[in-house]
Formats: C-alpha cells, sequence, structure tokens
C-alpha cells in the first residue's frame, strides 16, 4: 500500500489530509473527533490578541447554493475568527498536541499589522508546542474592516512586512494564508516568499453573495433583514483555488514555494488534482462541514489506491507532476485538431448536443438522418469546442478525437501539420516573429 | 380476516370500512415539493423532445418541468393548461408508460423515466387548490355552439370555444357531467370528488352551460341542435356494451364492468357495494382491469380476468397489467367464455374454451376449462349507442370524421371515443376536443380551415 505520510515544511503527518482553519478545528472537543476519524492534521480556527474577544452575529452565518438534488455546491459565511478566549484555545492546543503527537497541529492567527502585537502572541503559541504557524491574510468580512485578513493580504508590501516579524520572533514554521480577492495571485504570494514564508496556503474564501431574499430583499445569510458580503468556499470555488496554486506553482520568483492547497477539495481526487498543481498537502473545510470528519477515510482508500494503481509509492513522487503542463495560451499547438464524435450505442437522443451547438455554436452537429431523430457531428463545421461533450448527459458519448497528421480537416480542407505550432509564430499574429526578409 | 369475506355469492361488506378506506386510497400519492423539485432536475430539458412528441396534446413537458424546478409552479401549470385543460385528470389517467415517459430519454438511458405524470399532477393540482385561472374569454362573438357529451372531448371542445368568445351548451344525459371522468375511471385514480373539482375549475372561465339529463336521440336530435345553434359537436363517447355471445349471459351475477366501476365512483358508502367471492371479468383492456384490481379491493377472494388473446395483445398497459398481479388479481390469457353455469339462475361458473391463433385468426381449440364464479364481469368493449349516429356517416361502427373533427355532416364536428382512428384515451379525447373546437372557431369566423 501507497505510503501517504507527509512532510510538509517539517511539519510531519499520517496523511496530507488537514482540516483548514476554520469552526470545524475551533475547539478540542471538534479536533479530537477529526483526528479520530483520520485526519492528518488541522489548522486551528484563528487566534487573535489577548483580551476579551471577538463576537459572531447570532443570526445565520451561513448561506449556500445547491445543486439538483440540494446537493450543496458552494457556502459563504460571514463567521469572525474564534470567539473564545485566548488561554482557552491555547490550553486546548498544547492538550492536543500532548494527547495527539503524530498528528500537525498548526495554528492560524491573525492580529493587527504591528509588530507587538505579533511579538506578543508568537511566544504564548510556540509554548503550545504547535508544530507552525498560519496567517490568515485571508478572511474577506468584518476582520478586514478593521484592517486585518484579506486588507493585509491584498497588500504585498504589508504581507512581506508581517511574515518577516513572524520569522524573525519565532522558530515555528510560518506559512502565509493568501486571499483571492485580489487580480494576480502571485504577488501577495511572491511578498510572502521576500518576507521569509516557509510555505503559503491557498485559497482563503471569495468576496461573495450567495443569494437574495426576493421577499424582504435581503442578501441571505440574513441578519434583521440585512446581509454583508460573505467568504465564498466548497466545491464551486475548486477551479479559481486550482489556477491560483498552478499560477504560484509556476511562477519562476516562487519556484519550490511549498503550497497547502484549499479549496473546495471534497474527495481524493480534488486533493490528488491539486497536489498535482504543486500542493505539498491540502486542507478541507467545506466538505467536513457538508458530511462530518467521516469523509476523510474515502480520501485515504481513494488516495492510496490510486497511487497503487499509478505505482507511485510516496506522495512527493507526483506533487507538482502536472505544473509542467500548465501553459500560455500563446504556446498551445494549434496544429492540433480535434473533431467530437458521438457514440451512437450509448446516445439517449436527448439533442441536447444539437441545439447547444445550433443555438450557441457553430451549427455542426444534425439532428435529423434519414427524417429519423439522430444525432451526429459535421466534421466539416466542427471547430472542436468540446460544449457538445460537457452539455451531454451521459459519460463518454461524446469524445473528442484528435485528427492524425496527415488528413485533411474537413473544416478548413487543410491538411493536418504534424510539427507544433502556436500563437507566437501564426501569420495572423500582427507581432510574430516574421521571416528575415531577403 | 373478516369473517364476511369467505360469505358466499354476491354480498356487501366482505371487508370492514377502515379495510375499504384504505384500499381505495389515491394509488399514486401526490408528490411533495422535495420530491417533485427532484425528479423535475432529473428532466434533460431535450431538444424537440420526444416526450412532448408522445402526448397527444402535445404538452411542452421540457418547459412544464423546468418550470417546477424553478419554483415556478403556476407558469408549469399554464404550460400543462395551454395544451390540455384536462392536465389535471391526464396526469392522473394517462397510460404514460405508453406515451410520454415511454420515450423518455432517460427510459432509454437507465430504464426509469422522469416521472412525468406525477410531476404534471403537482403541478395542476397546485393550480387548482389555488384556484389561479389562466384563460379569459375573447369578445363575445354571438356564435352558439352546442356540445353533445359533458366527457372530456366535450369539456374541453366547451372550454376552448369559451376562450374565443363562443357561447357554449352541453348536453349530457347523466345526472352529472363528466362522462368517463366521471363514471368510466377507477376509484383509486381520482379519489376526493376530483372530477367534479376539475370540472368546476374549468368552466369557471364562464361561456358554458351544462344541460343534464338531456339524451341524444331520445330528447334531441342532431337536426334540432343544427336549427338552434351555429355549430355542433358530438362527443357522445360509446353508450353501448359488447355482448358476451355466451351461453347464459342473461344468467343472475353477470354484469358489465362500465356499470360495476360507474357505482363505485359514484357510491358514498363503498361497504354497501356488493361483490361476489369468486370473480371472472372477461376482457383485457383498462376496463377488465379498473373492474377485477376494485372487486379485489373490495374483498372478493378469488378474482381472474379471461382473456381470449395473449399478453402482449392485452390493450391494458403493462403498468396496469402489473398492478393487477399485485393486487392479487390471476389473469389468464387465452381462453373465450363459452358457457354461463348457473343454479337457480343465479351464476356458479364459467366453462370457456381455449383459444389459438391459426393462420392470423383467433380459433377455439375445443378444450373448455371451467372456473367457479359468483360473479362475471363483462369488459370486452363498448359500441356506439346506435341512437348516437343520428345520420352521420360510420366507419368501423365509428363516427368518421376528418383531421379537424369535422363529420360528414355539415356543420357537426365530433370528438372523442364515438370517433373513428382514436384509441379511446382520455387525452385523445382532450386533445380532439381541443381541435375541432379550433376548427368550429375557424369556421364560424371565417377562416379556411
Amino acid at each position: 500500500m501507497a505510503d501517504l505520510t507527509n512532510n510538509f515544511v517539517g511539519i510531519k503527518s499520517p496523511n496530507p489530509f488537514w482540516l483548514a482553519s476554520a469552526p470545524p478545528t475551533d475547539k478540542a472537543y471538534n479536533v479530537t473527533r477529526a483526528f479520530k476519524a483520520g485526519w492528518g492534521g488541522v489548522m486551528w480556527k484563528t487566534l487573535g490578541e489577548d483580551g476579551p474577544p471577538v463576537v459572531n452575529v447570532n443570526g445565520p452565518r451561513y448561506g449556500a447554493i445547491w445543486g439538483g438534488d440540494r446537493r450543496l455546491l458552494g457556502m459563504n459565511n460571514i463567521e469572525l475568527i474564534t470567539d473564545r478566549e485566548l488561554q482557552v484555545n491555547l490550553r486546548e492546543i498544547k492538550q492536543i498536541k500532548k494527547d495527539w503527537p503524530d498528528r500537525a497541529v498548526v495554528v492560524s492567527l491573525m492580529v493587527p499589522c504591528e509588530e507587538d502585537a505579533w511579538k506578543a502572541i508568537l511566544p504564548v503559541v510556540e509554548e503550545t508546542g504547535a508544530d507552525g504557524i498560519e496567517l490568515n491574510f485571508g478572511c474577506p468580512h468584518g476582520m478586514s474592516e478593521r484592517g486585518m485578513g484579506s486588507a493585509v493580504g491584498q497588500v504585498p508590501e504589508y504581507i512581506e512586512m508581517v511574515t518577516r516579524w513572524c520569522k524573525a520572533n519565532t522558530s515555528m514554521p510560518v506559512i502565509v494564508k493568501l486571499t483571492p480577492n485580489i487580480t494576480d495571485i502571485r504577488y501577495p504570494a511572491r511578498a510572502a516568499h521576500k518576507g521569509g514564508a516557509d510555505a503559503v496556503s491557498l485559497i482563503n474564501t471569495i468576496n461573495s453573495i450567495v443569494s437574495v431574499d426576493l421577499e424582504s430583499f435581503s442578501p441571505n445569510p440574513s441578519i434583521d433583514g440585512k446581509g454583508s458580503h460573505g467568504g465564498y468556499c466548497g466545491p464551486a470555488v475548486k477551479p479559481i483555488a486550482l489556477n491560483m496554486v498552478a499560477e504560484i506553482a509556476r511562477d519562476p520568483e516562487t519556484a519550490g514555494l511549498p503550497i497547502s492547497g484549499i479549496g473546495g477539495i471534497t474527495t481524493w481526487r480534488d486533493a490528488a488534482e491539486f497536489m498535482a498543481l504543486g500542493s505539498g498537502n491540502v486542507q478541507v473545510c467545506t466538505a467536513v462541514m457538508t458530511y462530518g470528519f467521516k469523509i476523510v477515510e474515502e480520501m485515504i482508500s481513494g488516495l492510496s489506491n490510486w497511487m497503487d494503481e499509478e505505482g507511485y509509492t510516496s506522495i512527493d513522487q507526483f506533487v507538482g507532476k502536472a505544473v509542467p503542463k500548465v501553459s500560455d495560451w500563446q504556446y498551445l499547438n494549434l496544429n492540433h485538431i480535434t473533431k467530437a464524435k458521438i457514440n451512437q450505442d450509448l446516445c439517449i437522443k436527448c439533442g441536447r448536443c444539437h441545439i447547444a451547438c445550433e443555438d450557441t455554436s457553430h451549427q455542426a452537429i444534425m439532428a435529423q438522418k434519414d427524417g429519423k431523430r439522430h444525432f451526429e457531428v459535421m466534421n466539416d463545421e466542427c471547430v472542436g469546442c468540446n460544449l457538445c461533450v460537457l452539455v451531454c448527459p451521459i459519460e463518454d458519448c461524446i469524445v473528442m478525437e484528435a485528427l492524425e497528421p496527415g488528413v485533411i480537416d474537413e473544416r478548413t480542407g487543410k491538411v493536418v501539420e504534424k510539427d507544433y505550432a502556436n500563437w507566437t509564430t501564426h501569420p495572423n499574429n500582427p507581432a510574430a516573429a516574421k521571416e528575415p526578409a531577403e | 380476516m373478516g369473517e364476511n369475506i369467505l360469505k358466499e355469492g354476491i354480498s356487501s361488506g366482505r371487508l370492514p370500512p377502515s379495510q375499504l378506506e384504505k384500499n381505495f386510497a389515491d394509488l399514486h400519492p401526490p408528490l411533495d415539493r422535495h420530491e417533485a423539485l427532484v425528479e423535475a432536475e432529473r428532466c434533460y430539458f431535450c431538444h424537440d423532445a420526444p416526450c412532448q412528441e408522445a402526448c397527444p396534446t402535445e404538452i411542452d413537458i421540457p418547459l412544464f418541468i423546468r418550470e417546477i424546478s424553478t419554483g415556478n409552479v403556476l407558469g408549469a401549470a399554464k404550460t400543462i393548461f395551454n395544451q390540455n385543460i384536462l392536465g389535471g385528470m391526464c396526469a392522473r389517467v394517462c397510460p404514460t408508460e405508453t406515451l410520454c415517459e415511454e420515450v423518455c430519454v432517460r427510459e432509454e438511458a437507465e430504464g426509469k423515466p422522469v416521472k412525468i405524470g406525477h410531476l404534471q399532477r403537482y403541478a395542476t393540482d397546485m393550480a387548482m387548490e389555488r384556484n389561479a385561472q389562466f384563460f379569459t374569454r375573447a369578445t363575445d362573438t354571438g356564435k352558439r355552439i352546442a356540445v353533445v357529451g359533458a366527457g372530456p372531448a366535450g369539456i374541453a371542445c366547451a372550454h376552448r370555444l369559451s376562450t374565443h368568445g363562443h357561447d357554449v351548451t352541453i348536453f349530457d344525459a347523466r345526472d352529472k357531467a363528466g362522462g368517463l371522468n366521471e363514471y368510466g375511471i377507477a376509484s383509486y385514480k381520482t379519489v376526493d370528488g376530483f372530477a367534479q373539482a376539475e370540472l368546476e375549475y374549468v368552466t369557471a372561465i364562464g361561456g358554458i352551460k351544462i344541460e343534464l339529463g338531456q339524451a341524444l336521440g331520445r330528447d334531441f336530435s342532431l337536426d334540432d341542435l343544427k336549427k338552434k345553434y351555429d355549430a355542433v359537436f358530438v362527443g357522445v363517447g360509446m353508450g353501448g356494451v359488447n355482448a358476451l355471445r355466451a351461453e347464459g349471459e342473461d344468467a343472475q351475477g353477470v354484469a358489465d364492468a362500465v356499470d360495476f366501476i360507474a357505482d363505485l365512483r359514484q357510491t358514498d358508502d363503498l361497504s354497501k357495494i356488493e361483490i361476489g367471492r369468486r370473480i371472472i371479468v372477461i376482457g383485457g383492456g383498462m376496463t377488465a382491469i379498473d373492474a377485477a384490481v376494485q372487486a379485489k379491493l373490495l374483498g372478493a377472494e378469488e378474482v381472474t380476468i379471461c382473456y381470449r388473446r395473449g399478453h402482449e395483445e392485452m390493450n391494458a398497459s403493462e403498468f396496469e397489467q402489473n398492478l393487477a398481479t399485485t393486487k392479487g388479481v390471476v389473469v389468464r390469457h387465452w381462453l373465450q367464455p363459452k358457457k354461463v353455469l348457473t343454479a337457480e339462475g343465479k351464476v356458479t361458473g364459467l366453462e370457456l374454451e381455449y383459444t389459438e391463433m391459426v393462420d392470423g385468426r383467433l380459433k377455439g381449440m375445443g378444450h373448455t376449462a371451467t372456473l367457479p364464479a359468483d360473479q362475471i364481469f363483462k369488459a370486452i368493449g363498448q359500441k356506439l349507442d346506435t341512437h348516437h349516429a343520428q345520420g352521420l356517416e360510420l366507419v368501423g361502427g365509428r363516427i368518421e370524421v376528418d383531421e379537424n373533427g369535422k363529420t360528414s355532416r355539415q356543420g357537426i364536428w365530433a370528438g372523442g371515443d364515438c370517433v373513428a382512428g382514436g384509441d379511446d384515451l382520455t387525452v385523445t379525447a382532450v386533445a380532439q376536443g381541443r381541435d375541432a373546437a379550433e376548427s368550429i372557431h375557424g369556421a364560424l369566423m371565417g377562416e379556411t380551415r
């Protein structure tokens, strides 16, 4: 069986599945249950400064969107950092670390952007025996209005500064958690790297309003008739997170900077994808808030079985393996030509491929043949866009098939070239390098 | 099991009232909101959907299901009623497994079609509960149309005519309007007086007068109507019952299944309906199934359907046949009635002859079987009442019509079971009534149709 043990910036855990800093990791009670269920580590819910703790709203804290059968696809929250006394949290962290020495316990922190505030909290956290700290520069609601969370994460200079303070004042590994509420994720990551961060973790939640109540006209979750934007998470954010992880992983300036992947991870497969794009481990939150801690069993067995099938004996053998496959658009091979093909044995004749193509794309799928309901791709119109594959309700009924070099593309009438050629050299590109004049 | 169930002969009260109430409850309890949403999500919103094509009234099924899925249930109801004003009844009685649901792509994909009938009921029930009315009458045209028969065809025709601003008078021979919706469908398919509630809901549009106890051929003729009205629509159904052509069929205990079904629908106390201990139902259609299943539900110990042809040829749908067998009815094929056995004028059994197909023709084999019975229901088909022909051309014993429902006589249209070429379904009757109304409207308003 594959070895799932994880070594992330020197923090060891029996598997790469950690719980993200969030309600599931707010108390010893929950964390104990999580460890019993098999989770490899936790990011303890964000601690703030010593003193009176923050208060939360007492109305609904979460909102959601659903797919069919009310399957939760995306959730947002307006909860703040821990609202429990600092000392209580520290005591519990210390006990948990003592009870579960083989699990990772990293403490998420958020204090004002002043060096003294960080100097004050770092030693008391270190004293618990925690394995590391995660700087919460991500929460987009509430705390950001007080100059913390994403308010820091949106200013690379602040990220670098605070990271440097932390590195100077603790020997614990420092993981910087990034907000996705920026235009280019590489800048905050570079700042963290410059400040000396041991790793970055991402993404934190996304600014969002999940829905509007059309009777009260209040956004949800609604607190006495009003709502504020909250942090969006869950399966719906995974594509955004994957891209941001990949952007950092392939940025030469942050090459080699460890990444802890977060964002809608629900199954072993999601986790493997994040890891393939360069995440050394992953953090999960919404999935356990939806289904409970037990899902880690599926994640462990799924990842392990996949690794066995693929011949990987340890996770570092596939971490980052997809990174070289991520490219800029301009380097994609324009000579790679595909056509959709409908498997008539699998086709149930719903016609969705036809109407999608007919109404919104390239009029490349017929709806009738010999007077009968029949759906077939017309290669002379098909641009290979893949829309039909996506809207088809039957898996593998429509597949994209690449044309072999040498055959004629019926749409363009041109022979398919076997050589790679991209936009940078394309004759239609005004900026393309021209052949030198004779 | 109570003792009454063992009573010989024909008797009422075989089962306690509480059991009867349970037995005759709604066959398909309505979907609740969540069930409806989950089911609606299953619809693929097909292009040029096969289900819509399979529906005789061509309801835009993908659209109404999508409307349900977005919480726009009244929009869904309107989509249904636009095509089929009796969408509520059709949701209950349509053999969806041989219509829309048979061709649902989910049936092809996984053998589990979207429950279109249940969803249609969900939407139409809600509209009726709220009395949401979607149609108004156009400006009064001053035209008056007579509709004969207040069944599905007549009601659908009258409603559509009313929307166009015409005044309609419906004549019906019975004490209650509704036709087979009121008298001819198993009780468990349409509970709680649904047929009358639907009638009220539909006629609420106004401009529709219903004259009950008025029989064509007895109280008036088509010539009378032609004189008084601008157009006539005939939707009289099939008033006659085919004879068994078996010796002794006049014996006490031999009855028409349609009468039995009507009695069940009209009673307010099921424990007063008499039923035998051993029942034979002759026939292979929906009427046979409805009678047999309800005989069983009333407490008959043995119920056997005897059909002279094979399983494949039965008119009753697969679903109906399965329903019968799960309720404990025995279905026997290739048996035709030969002689009703009696003692003191009462039925004691039935002698049947085995049959086979020889060169495409059904033939008796000479071998016989005898089944004990104290009650025999005939369900071997209905025919047009001879008083109803009224000089109209017939084909195959039914009224001949063109694709617009026009009969051989100028100014007279017809639709529903009484016309040739149909399939004896409520939904087809609705489609024919509706389309005839459009044709009448066109003719009266000077359009060429």
